[in-house]
Protein backbone atom coordinates (compact mmCIF):
# COMPACT_ATOMS: atom_id res chain seq x y z
CA UNK A 1 0.00 0.00 0.00
CA UNK A 2 2.28 2.52 1.01
CA UNK A 3 4.77 1.54 -2.04
CA UNK A 4 2.28 2.29 -4.49
CA UNK A 5 1.65 5.57 -2.94
CA UNK A 6 4.82 6.28 -3.24
CA UNK A 7 4.78 5.22 -7.31
CA UNK A 8 2.06 7.55 -7.45
CA UNK A 9 3.81 10.44 -5.96
CA UNK A 10 6.73 9.87 -7.79
CA UNK A 11 4.54 9.25 -11.29
CA UNK A 12 3.21 12.63 -10.65
CA UNK A 13 5.88 14.66 -9.78
CA UNK A 14 7.47 13.22 -13.39
CA UNK A 15 3.81 14.06 -15.25
CA UNK A 16 4.35 17.42 -14.13
CA UNK A 17 7.65 17.71 -14.91
CA UNK A 18 7.74 17.11 -17.95
CA UNK A 19 4.94 19.37 -18.49
CA UNK A 20 6.32 22.14 -16.92
CA UNK A 21 9.76 21.58 -18.93
CA UNK A 22 7.51 22.09 -21.88
CA UNK A 23 6.08 24.90 -20.73
CA UNK A 24 9.00 26.98 -19.63
CA UNK A 25 11.23 25.64 -22.38
CA UNK A 26 10.04 28.53 -25.66
CA UNK A 27 11.01 31.22 -22.91
CA UNK A 28 14.97 29.60 -22.06
CA UNK A 29 15.07 29.21 -26.17
CA UNK A 30 13.61 32.41 -26.66
CA UNK A 31 17.05 33.95 -24.40
CA UNK A 32 18.89 31.40 -25.85
CA UNK A 33 18.45 32.76 -29.39
CA UNK A 34 18.31 36.43 -28.48
CA UNK A 35 22.29 36.33 -27.42
CA UNK A 36 23.02 34.40 -30.09
CA UNK A 37 24.21 36.08 -33.37
CA UNK A 38 21.95 35.35 -36.76
CA UNK A 39 25.19 33.13 -38.11
CA UNK A 40 25.19 30.79 -34.89
CA UNK A 41 21.34 30.26 -35.04
CA UNK A 42 21.67 28.91 -38.74
CA UNK A 43 24.11 26.56 -37.61
CA UNK A 44 23.65 22.72 -38.09
CA UNK A 45 23.46 21.00 -35.61
CA UNK A 46 22.02 24.24 -33.48
CA UNK A 47 24.08 25.31 -30.52
CA UNK A 48 22.30 24.89 -27.41
CA UNK A 49 24.68 28.23 -25.24
CA UNK A 50 25.56 30.59 -26.97
CA UNK A 51 29.13 30.46 -28.20
CA UNK A 52 28.97 34.45 -27.30
CA UNK A 53 26.67 35.85 -25.21
CA UNK A 54 26.09 39.12 -27.84
CA UNK A 55 23.84 41.57 -26.93
CA UNK A 56 24.20 42.94 -30.40
CA UNK A 57 20.34 41.72 -31.04
CA UNK A 58 18.86 43.77 -27.67
CA UNK A 59 20.80 47.26 -29.16
CA UNK A 60 19.57 46.25 -32.47
CA UNK A 61 16.25 45.93 -31.62
CA UNK A 62 16.11 48.76 -29.62
CA UNK A 63 17.31 51.05 -32.45
CA UNK A 64 14.29 49.37 -34.61
CA UNK A 65 11.60 50.23 -32.26
CA UNK A 66 11.51 52.71 -30.01
CA UNK A 67 10.93 51.06 -26.87
CA UNK A 68 10.79 53.42 -24.25
CA UNK A 69 7.74 54.81 -26.31
CA UNK A 70 5.80 51.49 -26.04
CA UNK A 71 6.53 50.63 -22.84
CA UNK A 72 5.00 54.05 -21.97
CA UNK A 73 2.00 54.13 -24.07
CA UNK A 74 1.45 49.97 -23.10
CA UNK A 75 1.58 51.05 -19.05
CA UNK A 76 -0.88 54.06 -19.93
CA UNK A 77 -3.03 51.91 -21.86
CA UNK A 78 -2.91 49.74 -18.98
CA UNK A 79 -3.73 52.36 -16.42
CA UNK A 80 -6.31 53.88 -18.15
CA UNK A 81 -8.31 50.71 -18.74
CA UNK A 82 -8.16 49.78 -15.37
CA UNK A 83 -9.24 52.90 -13.95
CA UNK A 84 -11.98 53.76 -15.79
CA UNK A 85 -12.91 50.07 -15.50
CA UNK A 86 -12.77 50.14 -11.31
CA UNK A 87 -14.29 53.16 -11.10
CA UNK A 88 -17.68 53.04 -13.74
CA UNK A 89 -17.77 48.75 -13.21
CA UNK A 90 -18.16 49.58 -9.37
CA UNK A 91 -20.10 52.58 -9.53
CA UNK A 92 -22.90 50.63 -11.53
CA UNK A 93 -22.57 47.69 -10.32
CA UNK A 94 -22.99 49.27 -6.32
CA UNK A 95 -25.97 50.94 -8.18
CA UNK A 96 -27.18 47.90 -9.84
CA UNK A 97 -27.11 45.74 -6.60
CA UNK A 98 -28.48 48.12 -4.31
CA UNK A 99 -30.51 50.93 -5.08
CA UNK A 100 -34.17 50.67 -6.33
CA UNK A 101 -34.50 53.21 -9.55
CA UNK A 102 -37.29 52.91 -12.45
CA UNK A 103 -35.93 51.10 -15.36
CA UNK A 104 -32.94 48.85 -13.09
CA UNK A 105 -34.15 45.65 -15.12
CA UNK A 106 -33.90 47.32 -18.11
CA UNK A 107 -30.77 48.67 -18.16
CA UNK A 108 -29.09 45.76 -16.88
CA UNK A 109 -30.39 43.33 -18.98
CA UNK A 110 -28.79 45.67 -21.69
CA UNK A 111 -25.75 45.23 -19.71
CA UNK A 112 -26.12 41.29 -19.71
CA UNK A 113 -26.49 40.97 -23.51
CA UNK A 114 -23.38 42.99 -24.30
CA UNK A 115 -21.54 41.29 -22.23
CA UNK A 116 -22.14 38.43 -24.45
CA UNK A 117 -22.15 39.54 -27.69
CA UNK A 118 -18.24 38.95 -29.02
CA UNK A 119 -16.18 42.49 -29.15
CA UNK A 120 -15.55 42.04 -32.52
CA UNK A 121 -18.21 43.02 -33.98
CA UNK A 122 -18.05 46.66 -32.52
CA UNK A 123 -14.29 47.12 -34.09
CA UNK A 124 -15.75 48.65 -37.33
CA UNK A 125 -17.91 51.33 -36.43
CA UNK A 126 -15.55 51.76 -33.40
CA UNK A 127 -12.55 52.28 -35.74
CA UNK A 128 -14.89 54.96 -37.63
CA UNK A 129 -15.63 56.81 -34.27
CA UNK A 130 -11.92 57.42 -34.02
CA UNK A 131 -11.11 58.08 -37.41
CA UNK A 132 -14.29 61.03 -37.49
CA UNK A 133 -12.79 62.29 -34.19
CA UNK A 134 -9.44 62.25 -35.70
CA UNK A 135 -7.95 60.81 -32.43
CA UNK A 136 -6.12 58.19 -34.24
CA UNK A 137 -2.74 57.37 -32.78
CA UNK A 138 -3.59 58.78 -29.30
CA UNK A 139 -3.79 57.79 -25.78
CA UNK A 140 -7.65 58.56 -25.96
CA UNK A 141 -7.80 56.25 -29.20
CA UNK A 142 -5.76 52.98 -27.17
CA UNK A 143 -8.45 53.23 -24.09
CA UNK A 144 -11.29 53.83 -26.28
CA UNK A 145 -13.10 50.26 -26.37
CA UNK A 146 -12.02 49.60 -22.74
CA UNK A 147 -13.65 52.65 -21.02
CA UNK A 148 -17.03 50.77 -19.94
CA UNK A 149 -17.15 46.85 -19.35
CA UNK A 150 -20.12 45.24 -19.63
CA UNK A 151 -18.48 42.13 -18.04
CA UNK A 152 -16.63 43.94 -15.62
CA UNK A 153 -20.31 45.50 -14.28
CA UNK A 154 -21.76 42.33 -14.35
CA UNK A 155 -19.20 40.98 -11.65
CA UNK A 156 -18.96 43.51 -9.37
CA UNK A 157 -22.54 43.61 -9.31
CA UNK A 158 -22.22 39.88 -8.10
CA UNK A 159 -19.63 41.25 -5.28
CA UNK A 160 -22.01 43.63 -4.36
CA UNK A 161 -25.10 41.42 -4.23
CA UNK A 162 -23.04 39.21 -1.60
CA UNK A 163 -22.45 42.51 1.02
CA UNK A 164 -25.64 42.20 3.82
CA UNK A 165 -28.22 45.25 2.96
CA UNK A 166 -27.83 45.39 7.00
CA UNK A 167 -23.91 47.28 6.47
CA UNK A 168 -25.42 49.58 3.68
CA UNK A 169 -28.87 50.55 6.21
CA UNK A 170 -26.42 50.97 9.20
CA UNK A 171 -24.70 53.34 7.57
CA UNK A 172 -27.64 55.28 5.92
CA UNK A 173 -28.63 55.33 9.75
CA UNK A 174 -25.11 56.85 10.56
CA UNK A 175 -25.83 59.95 8.14
CA UNK A 176 -24.28 58.45 5.39
CA UNK A 177 -25.66 59.82 1.85
CA UNK A 178 -25.74 56.95 -1.07
CA UNK A 179 -22.55 58.40 -2.27
CA UNK A 180 -20.85 58.10 1.19
CA UNK A 181 -22.13 54.50 1.52
CA UNK A 182 -20.59 53.44 -1.63
CA UNK A 183 -17.17 54.93 -1.17
CA UNK A 184 -16.82 54.68 2.66
CA UNK A 185 -18.63 51.36 3.27
CA UNK A 186 -19.41 49.50 0.42
CA UNK A 187 -16.42 49.70 -2.14
CA UNK A 188 -13.85 48.95 0.54
CA UNK A 189 -15.89 45.92 0.95
CA UNK A 190 -15.23 44.77 -2.77
CA UNK A 191 -11.32 44.69 -2.85
CA UNK A 192 -10.39 41.48 -3.82
CA UNK A 193 -13.20 41.63 -6.92
CA UNK A 194 -12.21 44.72 -7.73
CA UNK A 195 -8.20 43.42 -7.79
CA UNK A 196 -9.37 40.53 -9.77
CA UNK A 197 -11.16 42.88 -12.39
CA UNK A 198 -7.86 44.91 -12.43
CA UNK A 199 -5.70 41.69 -12.95
CA UNK A 200 -8.12 40.54 -15.98
CA UNK A 201 -8.34 44.24 -17.33
CA UNK A 202 -4.71 44.80 -17.30
CA UNK A 203 -4.13 41.23 -19.00
CA UNK A 204 -6.32 41.76 -21.70
CA UNK A 205 -5.30 45.36 -22.37
CA UNK A 206 -1.50 44.04 -22.80
CA UNK A 207 -1.96 41.61 -24.79
CA UNK A 208 -4.93 42.52 -27.15
CA UNK A 209 -3.48 43.14 -30.80
CA UNK A 210 -5.64 44.02 -32.74
CA UNK A 211 -7.31 47.36 -31.82
CA UNK A 212 -3.95 48.77 -31.45
CA UNK A 213 -2.73 48.08 -34.71
CA UNK A 214 -5.27 49.75 -36.15
CA UNK A 215 -5.64 52.68 -34.40
CA UNK A 216 -2.20 53.53 -33.60
CA UNK A 217 -0.11 52.58 -36.66
CA UNK A 218 2.32 54.80 -35.86
CA UNK A 219 4.91 53.24 -34.21
CA UNK A 220 5.62 55.98 -31.89
CA UNK A 221 1.86 55.90 -30.32
CA UNK A 222 1.35 51.92 -30.62
CA UNK A 223 2.08 49.25 -27.72
CA UNK A 224 4.20 46.73 -27.25
CA UNK A 225 2.36 43.82 -28.95
CA UNK A 226 1.69 46.17 -31.94
CA UNK A 227 5.32 47.19 -31.96
CA UNK A 228 6.28 43.12 -31.86
CA UNK A 229 4.18 42.51 -34.79
CA UNK A 230 5.49 45.63 -37.17
CA UNK A 231 9.11 43.99 -36.44
CA UNK A 232 7.57 40.18 -37.41
CA UNK A 233 6.70 42.14 -41.06
CA UNK A 234 10.00 43.66 -41.39
CA UNK A 235 12.74 40.75 -39.42
CA UNK A 236 11.46 37.84 -40.08
CA UNK A 237 14.23 36.45 -40.96
CA UNK A 238 16.09 37.81 -38.35
CA UNK A 239 15.56 35.71 -35.20
CA UNK A 240 17.68 36.97 -32.99
CA UNK A 241 16.46 40.33 -33.20
CA UNK A 242 12.83 38.78 -33.28
CA UNK A 243 13.84 36.83 -29.43
CA UNK A 244 15.22 40.52 -28.06
CA UNK A 245 12.37 42.02 -28.91
CA UNK A 246 9.79 39.47 -27.87
CA UNK A 247 11.72 39.16 -24.51
CA UNK A 248 12.20 42.69 -24.05
CA UNK A 249 8.05 43.19 -24.83
CA UNK A 250 7.23 40.26 -22.26
CA UNK A 251 9.61 40.99 -19.15
CA UNK A 252 7.67 43.70 -17.72
CA UNK A 253 4.80 41.63 -17.27
CA UNK A 254 5.97 38.59 -16.15
CA UNK A 255 7.88 40.23 -13.39
CA UNK A 256 4.81 41.53 -12.27
CA UNK A 257 3.34 38.36 -12.82
CA UNK A 258 6.42 36.94 -10.72
CA UNK A 259 5.98 39.29 -7.61
CA UNK A 260 2.16 39.11 -7.32
CA UNK A 261 1.59 35.53 -8.58
CA UNK A 262 -1.31 34.69 -6.19
CA UNK A 263 -3.04 37.98 -7.00
CA UNK A 264 -2.82 37.20 -10.93
CA UNK A 265 -4.00 33.57 -10.47
CA UNK A 266 -6.19 34.16 -8.33
CA UNK A 267 -7.94 37.11 -10.16
CA UNK A 268 -8.11 35.82 -13.39
CA UNK A 269 -9.60 32.49 -11.51
CA UNK A 270 -12.37 34.80 -10.32
CA UNK A 271 -12.58 35.84 -13.33
CA UNK A 272 -12.99 33.25 -15.16
CA UNK A 273 -15.19 32.19 -17.74
CA UNK A 274 -15.34 35.27 -19.83
CA UNK B 1 -42.88 60.12 3.94
CA UNK B 2 -39.03 58.62 5.19
CA UNK B 3 -39.70 55.96 2.49
CA UNK B 4 -40.43 58.10 0.39
CA UNK B 5 -37.26 60.44 0.68
CA UNK B 6 -35.22 57.75 0.65
CA UNK B 7 -36.40 55.77 -2.59
CA UNK B 8 -35.99 59.73 -4.46
CA UNK B 9 -32.32 59.14 -3.21
CA UNK B 10 -32.22 55.59 -4.19
CA UNK B 11 -33.55 57.24 -7.43
CA UNK B 12 -31.03 60.17 -8.13
CA UNK B 13 -28.02 58.28 -6.83
CA UNK B 14 -28.96 55.14 -8.71
CA UNK B 15 -29.41 56.85 -12.59
CA UNK B 16 -26.00 58.99 -11.25
CA UNK B 17 -23.95 55.74 -10.55
CA UNK B 18 -25.19 53.67 -13.76
CA UNK B 19 -25.05 56.58 -16.35
CA UNK B 20 -21.18 56.37 -17.55
CA UNK B 21 -22.09 52.55 -18.27
CA UNK B 22 -25.02 53.07 -19.47
CA UNK B 23 -23.73 55.93 -21.96
CA UNK B 24 -20.96 54.34 -22.72
CA UNK B 25 -22.50 50.98 -23.70
CA UNK B 26 -24.99 53.05 -25.63
CA UNK B 27 -21.54 54.64 -27.80
CA UNK B 28 -19.26 51.65 -27.77
CA UNK B 29 -21.71 48.37 -28.22
CA UNK B 30 -25.48 49.56 -28.47
CA UNK B 31 -24.73 51.99 -31.82
CA UNK B 32 -21.74 49.70 -33.24
CA UNK B 33 -23.47 47.02 -33.13
CA UNK B 34 -26.11 48.22 -34.93
CA UNK B 35 -24.40 50.05 -37.44
CA UNK B 36 -22.40 46.83 -37.97
CA UNK B 37 -25.75 45.07 -39.15
CA UNK B 38 -26.31 48.35 -41.27
CA UNK B 39 -22.95 48.02 -43.12
CA UNK B 40 -23.43 44.78 -43.77
CA UNK B 41 -25.73 45.81 -46.47
CA UNK B 42 -24.18 48.67 -48.09
CA UNK B 43 -21.07 48.42 -50.31
CA UNK B 44 -19.42 50.30 -47.66
CA UNK B 45 -15.09 50.95 -48.27
CA UNK B 46 -12.58 52.98 -46.19
CA UNK B 47 -13.73 56.54 -48.09
CA UNK B 48 -16.81 57.86 -50.21
CA UNK B 49 -19.90 57.32 -49.82
CA UNK B 50 -21.77 54.11 -49.68
CA UNK B 51 -25.07 52.44 -50.93
CA UNK B 52 -27.35 49.91 -50.01
CA UNK B 53 -26.95 46.62 -51.66
CA UNK B 54 -29.36 44.44 -49.36
CA UNK B 55 -28.24 40.77 -49.25
CA UNK B 56 -25.45 41.17 -51.68
CA UNK B 57 -22.39 40.93 -49.24
CA UNK B 58 -23.97 37.56 -47.62
CA UNK B 59 -24.40 36.39 -51.43
CA UNK B 60 -21.39 36.88 -51.87
CA UNK B 61 -20.03 35.70 -48.72
CA UNK B 62 -21.65 32.26 -49.13
CA UNK B 63 -20.53 31.85 -53.05
CA UNK B 64 -17.08 32.96 -52.14
CA UNK B 65 -14.52 29.74 -51.33
CA UNK B 66 -12.05 32.05 -49.41
CA UNK B 67 -15.38 32.55 -46.54
CA UNK B 68 -15.95 29.22 -47.03
CA UNK B 69 -12.71 27.71 -46.35
CA UNK B 70 -12.20 30.43 -43.45
CA UNK B 71 -15.43 28.88 -42.39
CA UNK B 72 -14.07 25.50 -42.08
CA UNK B 73 -10.71 26.61 -40.88
CA UNK B 74 -12.30 27.91 -37.75
CA UNK B 75 -14.52 24.70 -37.33
CA UNK B 76 -11.14 23.06 -37.71
CA UNK B 77 -9.64 24.80 -35.06
CA UNK B 78 -11.95 24.31 -32.74
CA UNK B 79 -11.99 20.44 -33.12
CA UNK B 80 -8.49 20.41 -32.92
CA UNK B 81 -7.86 22.31 -29.62
CA UNK B 82 -10.73 22.70 -27.47
CA UNK B 83 -11.41 18.77 -26.80
CA UNK B 84 -7.49 18.12 -26.49
CA UNK B 85 -6.94 21.38 -24.21
CA UNK B 86 -9.80 20.55 -21.85
CA UNK B 87 -8.84 17.19 -21.31
CA UNK B 88 -5.03 18.07 -20.94
CA UNK B 89 -6.16 20.94 -19.15
CA UNK B 90 -8.47 18.48 -16.75
CA UNK B 91 -5.38 16.24 -16.05
CA UNK B 92 -2.86 18.90 -14.96
CA UNK B 93 -5.64 20.13 -12.84
CA UNK B 94 -6.03 16.70 -11.25
CA UNK B 95 -1.99 16.28 -10.89
CA UNK B 96 -1.61 20.15 -9.26
CA UNK B 97 -4.45 18.71 -6.38
CA UNK B 98 -2.11 15.86 -5.36
CA UNK B 99 -0.56 16.32 -2.05
CA UNK B 100 2.34 17.16 -2.99
CA UNK B 101 5.56 19.77 -3.32
CA UNK B 102 6.47 22.48 -5.19
CA UNK B 103 2.46 22.85 -6.07
CA UNK B 104 2.60 27.07 -6.19
CA UNK B 105 6.08 26.94 -8.45
CA UNK B 106 4.33 24.03 -11.17
CA UNK B 107 0.89 26.18 -10.71
CA UNK B 108 2.93 29.54 -11.35
CA UNK B 109 4.79 27.69 -14.45
CA UNK B 110 1.95 26.68 -16.37
CA UNK B 111 -0.05 29.71 -16.09
CA UNK B 112 3.13 31.79 -17.33
CA UNK B 113 1.79 31.60 -21.21
CA UNK B 114 -0.86 34.18 -20.12
CA UNK B 115 0.59 37.31 -18.55
CA UNK B 116 2.83 37.08 -22.57
CA UNK B 117 1.21 39.05 -24.72
CA UNK B 118 0.51 36.53 -27.71
CA UNK B 119 2.54 38.28 -29.99
CA UNK B 120 5.72 37.21 -28.45
CA UNK B 121 3.93 33.46 -27.54
CA UNK B 122 3.75 33.29 -31.10
CA UNK B 123 7.16 34.91 -32.48
CA UNK B 124 9.35 32.46 -30.32
CA UNK B 125 7.20 28.96 -31.57
CA UNK B 126 7.19 30.29 -35.10
CA UNK B 127 11.81 30.34 -34.63
CA UNK B 128 10.85 27.06 -33.17
CA UNK B 129 8.91 25.80 -35.74
CA UNK B 130 11.05 26.63 -38.11
CA UNK B 131 11.80 24.00 -41.03
CA UNK B 132 15.43 24.81 -41.79
CA UNK B 133 17.00 25.57 -38.00
CA UNK B 134 14.05 25.24 -35.65
CA UNK B 135 14.93 23.21 -32.56
CA UNK B 136 11.41 21.03 -32.62
CA UNK B 137 12.55 19.12 -36.73
CA UNK B 138 16.45 19.10 -34.77
CA UNK B 139 14.79 17.20 -31.66
CA UNK B 140 12.11 15.02 -33.63
CA UNK B 141 14.57 14.55 -36.38
CA UNK B 142 12.04 15.52 -38.65
CA UNK B 143 11.62 17.62 -41.70
CA UNK B 144 8.42 18.90 -41.76
CA UNK B 145 7.44 22.71 -42.94
CA UNK B 146 5.75 23.57 -40.03
CA UNK B 147 4.61 27.31 -40.92
CA UNK B 148 4.41 26.98 -44.58
CA UNK B 149 2.66 23.61 -45.58
CA UNK B 150 -0.82 24.53 -45.88
CA UNK B 151 -1.68 20.85 -44.64
CA UNK B 152 0.39 21.02 -41.25
CA UNK B 153 -0.08 24.98 -40.68
CA UNK B 154 -3.41 24.41 -38.92
CA UNK B 155 -2.38 21.74 -36.67
CA UNK B 156 1.27 23.78 -36.05
CA UNK B 157 -1.06 26.83 -34.63
CA UNK B 158 -3.67 24.71 -32.73
CA UNK B 159 0.01 23.08 -30.85
CA UNK B 160 0.43 26.65 -29.42
CA UNK B 161 -3.19 27.22 -28.98
CA UNK B 162 -3.51 24.40 -26.43
CA UNK B 163 0.14 25.04 -24.95
CA UNK B 164 -1.35 28.68 -24.17
CA UNK B 165 -4.11 28.12 -22.39
CA UNK B 166 -3.11 24.87 -20.86
CA UNK B 167 -2.38 26.59 -17.52
CA UNK B 168 -5.38 28.82 -17.69
CA UNK B 169 -7.71 26.18 -17.88
CA UNK B 170 -6.04 23.90 -15.35
CA UNK B 171 -6.27 27.03 -12.59
CA UNK B 172 -9.69 27.01 -13.23
CA UNK B 173 -10.53 23.22 -13.04
CA UNK B 174 -8.44 22.93 -10.52
CA UNK B 175 -9.99 25.70 -8.44
CA UNK B 176 -13.50 23.46 -8.93
CA UNK B 177 -11.80 20.73 -8.09
CA UNK B 178 -10.85 22.13 -4.54
CA UNK B 179 -14.06 23.10 -3.51
CA UNK B 180 -15.23 19.51 -3.77
CA UNK B 181 -15.48 18.48 -0.12
CA UNK B 182 -12.84 16.20 1.46
CA UNK B 183 -15.58 14.12 3.13
CA UNK B 184 -16.39 12.39 -0.37
CA UNK B 185 -13.46 11.02 -0.95
CA UNK B 186 -12.94 9.71 2.82
CA UNK B 187 -16.03 8.24 2.18
CA UNK B 188 -14.89 6.42 -0.79
CA UNK B 189 -11.15 5.82 0.53
CA UNK B 190 -13.04 3.49 3.44
CA UNK B 191 -15.16 1.51 0.99
CA UNK B 192 -11.85 0.86 -0.96
CA UNK B 193 -12.26 2.63 -4.21
CA UNK B 194 -8.99 3.06 -6.56
CA UNK B 195 -7.81 6.33 -7.12
CA UNK B 196 -9.53 6.09 -10.50
CA UNK B 197 -12.31 5.28 -9.37
CA UNK B 198 -12.87 8.57 -7.45
CA UNK B 199 -11.77 10.46 -10.27
CA UNK B 200 -14.35 8.78 -12.20
CA UNK B 201 -17.45 8.46 -9.79
CA UNK B 202 -16.72 11.52 -7.25
CA UNK B 203 -13.77 14.23 -9.23
CA UNK B 204 -15.67 14.36 -13.16
CA UNK B 205 -19.72 14.53 -12.01
CA UNK B 206 -18.23 17.19 -8.87
CA UNK B 207 -16.45 19.43 -11.52
CA UNK B 208 -18.53 19.01 -14.64
CA UNK B 209 -20.37 22.43 -13.52
CA UNK B 210 -16.98 23.82 -13.82
CA UNK B 211 -15.72 22.08 -17.18
CA UNK B 212 -18.63 23.15 -18.70
CA UNK B 213 -17.78 26.81 -18.35
CA UNK B 214 -14.29 26.03 -19.36
CA UNK B 215 -15.35 24.55 -22.44
CA UNK B 216 -17.45 26.82 -23.21
CA UNK B 217 -14.92 29.75 -23.02
CA UNK B 218 -12.62 28.08 -25.00
CA UNK B 219 -14.62 26.97 -27.96
CA UNK B 220 -15.87 30.67 -27.54
CA UNK B 221 -11.65 31.87 -27.93
CA UNK B 222 -11.06 29.33 -30.55
CA UNK B 223 -14.13 30.42 -32.68
CA UNK B 224 -12.33 33.80 -32.36
CA UNK B 225 -9.07 32.80 -32.97
CA UNK B 226 -6.91 35.55 -34.52
CA UNK B 227 -3.86 36.46 -32.89
CA UNK B 228 -1.64 33.79 -33.12
CA UNK B 229 -2.68 33.16 -36.80
CA UNK B 230 -1.52 36.80 -37.72
CA UNK B 231 1.52 36.47 -35.72
CA UNK B 232 2.65 33.20 -37.30
CA UNK B 233 0.79 32.85 -40.49
CA UNK B 234 1.59 36.64 -42.32
CA UNK B 235 0.46 37.65 -45.22
CA UNK B 236 2.39 36.07 -48.29
CA UNK B 237 2.45 32.87 -46.86
CA UNK B 238 1.47 30.12 -48.84
CA UNK B 239 -0.25 28.10 -46.39
CA UNK B 240 -2.51 31.43 -45.46
CA UNK B 241 -5.54 29.70 -47.24
CA UNK B 242 -5.56 26.86 -45.47
CA UNK B 243 -4.83 28.67 -42.17
CA UNK B 244 -7.09 31.65 -42.16
CA UNK B 245 -9.77 31.68 -39.39
CA UNK B 246 -12.82 34.01 -39.90
CA UNK B 247 -11.37 37.15 -37.96
CA UNK B 248 -8.70 36.83 -39.61
CA UNK B 249 -10.22 37.40 -43.08
CA UNK B 250 -12.56 39.63 -41.30
CA UNK B 251 -9.64 41.64 -39.96
CA UNK B 252 -7.65 41.13 -43.69
CA UNK B 253 -11.62 42.70 -45.67
CA UNK B 254 -11.49 45.44 -43.30
CA UNK B 255 -8.58 46.76 -42.31
CA UNK B 256 -6.51 45.96 -45.63
CA UNK B 257 -8.97 45.26 -48.15
CA UNK B 258 -11.05 48.29 -47.18
CA UNK B 259 -14.22 46.22 -48.18
CA UNK B 260 -16.16 47.34 -44.39
CA UNK B 261 -20.02 46.48 -45.77
CA UNK B 262 -18.41 42.60 -46.76
CA UNK B 263 -16.71 42.58 -43.61
CA UNK B 264 -19.42 43.37 -41.63
CA UNK B 265 -21.27 40.33 -43.14
CA UNK B 266 -17.97 38.07 -42.13
CA UNK B 267 -18.42 39.22 -38.42
CA UNK B 268 -22.30 38.97 -38.22
CA UNK B 269 -21.49 35.07 -39.73
CA UNK B 270 -19.12 34.74 -36.75
CA UNK B 271 -21.11 36.10 -34.21
CA UNK B 272 -24.01 34.24 -35.10
CA UNK B 273 -21.68 30.96 -35.27
CA UNK B 274 -20.35 31.64 -31.75
CA UNK B 275 -23.92 32.21 -30.99
CA UNK B 276 -25.26 28.52 -32.14
CA UNK B 277 -22.58 26.80 -31.00
CA UNK B 278 -23.09 28.00 -27.36
CA UNK B 279 -26.32 27.28 -27.59
CA UNK B 280 -25.80 23.62 -28.30
CA UNK B 281 -23.95 23.48 -25.82
CA UNK B 282 -25.98 24.48 -22.94
CA UNK B 283 -28.65 22.29 -25.02
CA UNK B 284 -26.03 19.72 -24.34
CA UNK B 285 -25.10 20.25 -20.63
CA UNK B 286 -28.30 18.61 -18.97
CA UNK B 287 -27.01 15.49 -20.22
CA UNK B 288 -23.68 15.52 -18.30
CA UNK B 289 -23.52 18.69 -16.17
CA UNK B 290 -24.14 17.95 -12.75
CA UNK B 291 -25.80 20.73 -10.65
CA UNK B 292 -26.85 18.58 -7.45
CA UNK B 293 -24.10 18.83 -4.94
Amino acid sequence: MKKKKGMTTFLTYAALTIGAVIMVFPFIWMLLTAFKTNAEVMQIPPTILPAEWKLDSFTRVMDLLPFGKLYMNTILMIAGRVICAVAFCSMAGYAFAKLNFRGKNFLFTLVIVQQMIPGQIFIIPQYQMIARLGAGNSFFALIFPGIVSAFGTFFLRQSYMGIPNEIGEAAYLDGCNRWQTFTKVMFPLTGASVAALAVFTAVFAYTDLMWPMIVNTDINATTLSAGLSSLNGQFSTNYPVLMAGSLLAMLPMVVLYLIFQKQFIEGVAMTGGK
Amino acid sequence: MKKKGKLDQDHIWGYLLVSPTIIGLLVLNVYPFLQTIYLSFTNAKVFGAHKFVGMDNYVKMINSEEFLRATWNTILFCILTVPVGVLLALVVAVLLNAKIRGKVVFRAIFFLPMVVAPAAVAMVWKWMFNSEYGIVNTILHTNIDWITNPNVVIITVAIVAVWSALGYDAVLLLSGIQNISRSYYEAAGLDGCSKLQQFWYITLPMVSPTLFVVLIMRLMASLKVYDLLYMMVGEGNPALGKAQSLIYLFYRESFISGNRGYASAIVIWTVLLIGVVTLLQFLGQKKWVNYEV
